[in-house]
């Protein structure tokens, strides 16, 4: 073990430049967003009616986003670190499913959104014909958008931790005669809360972000569907400096959201 | 809807292009452009280089063609192209993207760039544009005209008023007294036509080209009043590094700029965009 640390540490200088050259990579074009913003006329410009509209839609949305998520997501999770005994083929398959919307253009999970929910898609031409409901262009579009592209984060999050946590606690509760609705309430989750909370957050994060699911499947109609992301993005064509102030909003709201990661809880997303 | 079945995977690469705003290489997939009729030596000296075009989305057929057609004289010259809403890519230009030849829909927009001292001479307009209602194929909406706008069962797409073809048409509906009943505002005039072509938009304002571009897909509602809209298009080459306080130090190519400007404006150029039914400047 002593050997091993004195290896780590003498690795650090050579380390450092291509971790200082990542992480400028990573964090330049924040800083100059924060040099070049407004701040004299962030107030006023923050100030507007459909910044504020903007704004409040994007938390309710990617706040329900969450919610929907975790309803569905942390199950999902459950059954995907269970997987282990499946066969390959379908185990794998699974994994592919949840994991490729993190790499695909969100865009085109938008044009699929529409291929499948629109008025003329698979299940949206029925959804019209019989319940006379249509999705595109509502905040519920939004919503969907927004999951498409973000559940992953949660379940891949929570996935993490039920792989890390010790199933042997759970076979000790087991033995001592708890049922299986106690195990998962009293040992299982307990366990993988840390997880849950680290991909809830993410979640929550990626899904304020979103920007090309939404204004495919869902539009851009201020109070409805233009998230702040949209609005920022049409601000930019007229109004930079405003486009500036509602970036720095977002990236505040993020920033804040992702300090409050804790360490011990990064863990669990790699795995 | 056997038809429309079959259009949707060809719509929905339409859809993924547009959107993104895709850079286009000079890979004239669109319309074949009229048989290169090489009457002069007018043009025997070959251009080199890259031509980067920054062009409005509403030009992205035409602009493919003449590419084309301009390739042809010049094979050794590299066309780029970024199409998308004029608004857009005039804030790009203005934050210093490398670009030689700028095409607008409208003076506004065209304006940001002038006003930034970025251009070089005067824009020129070189075709004008009018808004038509297109529908889908088959009208579901049973769609008649402008008044159709106002009911709110129907599922309505405009572009973003920032956007020249948007401001046109805030411009037709006070004309004609009518208050939208608006589903949602499109980034650009391509996005509206593609949510159109899918059916997932009962009606929108487009321009005439797009309902043209747009084949059996979509269908075209005259309008009354459509003299009132009428969109104007400048084009301009930017200023180049050699220009003494220059701003823009991108503009690579101002020989080629200039070539390009001249065929758009040359009677070939010309009959490219009448054909897709523009009008004569």
């Amino acid at each position: 073990m002593p050997v091993l640390a004195r290896r780590r540490s003498a690795l650090a200088p050579a380390l450092w430049v291509p971790a200082g050259l990542a992480l400028a990579v990573l964090a330049l074009p924040l800083a100059a967003l924060v040099v070049r913003a407004p701040w004299a006329e962030l107030p006023t410009l923050l100030a507007q009616g459909p910044v504020a509209q903007a704004l409040m839609l994007s938390l309710g949305t990617a706040a329900l986003t969450t919610l929907v998520s975790l309803v569905l997501g942390v199950p999902l999770a459950l059954l995907l670190a269970r997987s282990a005994e499946w066969r390959a083929i379908p185990r794998r398959l699974m994994r592919a499913l949840v994991t490729v919307p993190l790499v695909l253009p969100p865009v085109v999970g938008g044009v699929a959104l529409l291929l499948l929910l629109g008025r003329r898609g698979v299940i949206g031409q029925w959804l019209d014909a019989w319940f006379g409901i249509t999705i595109p262009f509502t905040t519920t579009a939004v919503v969907l958008a927004q999951t498409f592209v973000a559940m992953p984060f949660l379940v891949l999050a929570v996935e993490g931790a039920i792989r890390a946590s010790d199933r042997r606690f759970e076979i000790a509760a087991a033995t001592l005669g708890a049922n299986r609705l106690t195990v998962f309430r009293r040992v299982t989750l307990p366990l993988i809360a840390p997880g849950i909370s680290a991909g809830a957050l993410l979640c929550f994060t990626r899904a304020l972000g979103e920007f090309g699911a939404t204004i495919t499947f869902a539009g851009s109609f201020p109070g409805v569907t233009q998230t702040l992301p949209i609005a920022t993005y049409l601000q930019l064509q007229t109004d930079p400096d405003a486009a500036i102030a509602l970036a720095l909003v977002l990236l505040a709201v993020s920033v804040i959201v992702l300090v409050s990661l804790k360490d011990r809880w990064v863990p669990g997303l790699s795995s | 809807m056997g038809a429309g079945v079959k259009k949707r995977p060809i719509a929905a690469v339409a859809l993924i292009a547009a959107i993104t705003g895709t850079v286009m290489t000079g890979c004239a997939l669109a319309a074949p452009g009229p048989a290169p009729s090489e009457t002069a030596t007018e043009n025997t000296r070959t251009l080199t280089g890259t031509l980067t075009v920054f062009a409005a989305a509403s030009l992205t057929d035409t602009f493919t063609a003449i590419a084309q057609a301009f390739n042809e004289r010049h094979p050794d010259l590299r066309l780029v192209f970024n199409f998308g809403g004029s608004s857009g890519l005039a804030t790009q230009i203005v934050e210093g993207a490398p670009v030689d030849v700028f095409a607008a829909a409208s003076g506004a927009t065209m304006a940001t760039v002038t006003d930034a001292a970025l251009a070089d001479g005067e824009p020129v307009v070189f075709v004008t544009n009018s808004l038509e209602i297109a529908v889908p194929a088959g009208n579901p909406g049973g769609v008649t005209g402008l008044a159709d706008f106002a009911k709110p069962e129907l599922v309505i797409a405009l572009c973003e008023p920032v956007v020249p073809c948007g401001a046109a048409s805030v411009t037709v509906l006070e004309r004609a007294g009518v208050v939208a009943s608006v589903d949602t505002l499109e980034q650009d005039v391509r996005a509206v036509l593609t949510k159109i072509e899918l059916g997932e938009v009962d009606a929108g304002l487009v321009y005439k080209t797009d309902v043209l571009a747009a084949g059996d897909a979509v269908e075209g509602i005259e309008l009354a009043g459509a003299a009132a809209a009428i969109g104007r298009y400048p084009i301009v080459q930017l200023v180049d590094s050699a220009n003494p306080g220059a701003t823009n130090p991108s503009a690579a190519n101002p020989a080629a700029a200039a070539a390009f400007i001249d065929f758009v404006l040359s009677p070939i150029g010309q009959q490219i965009f009448k054909d897709a039914g523009f009008g004569a400047p």
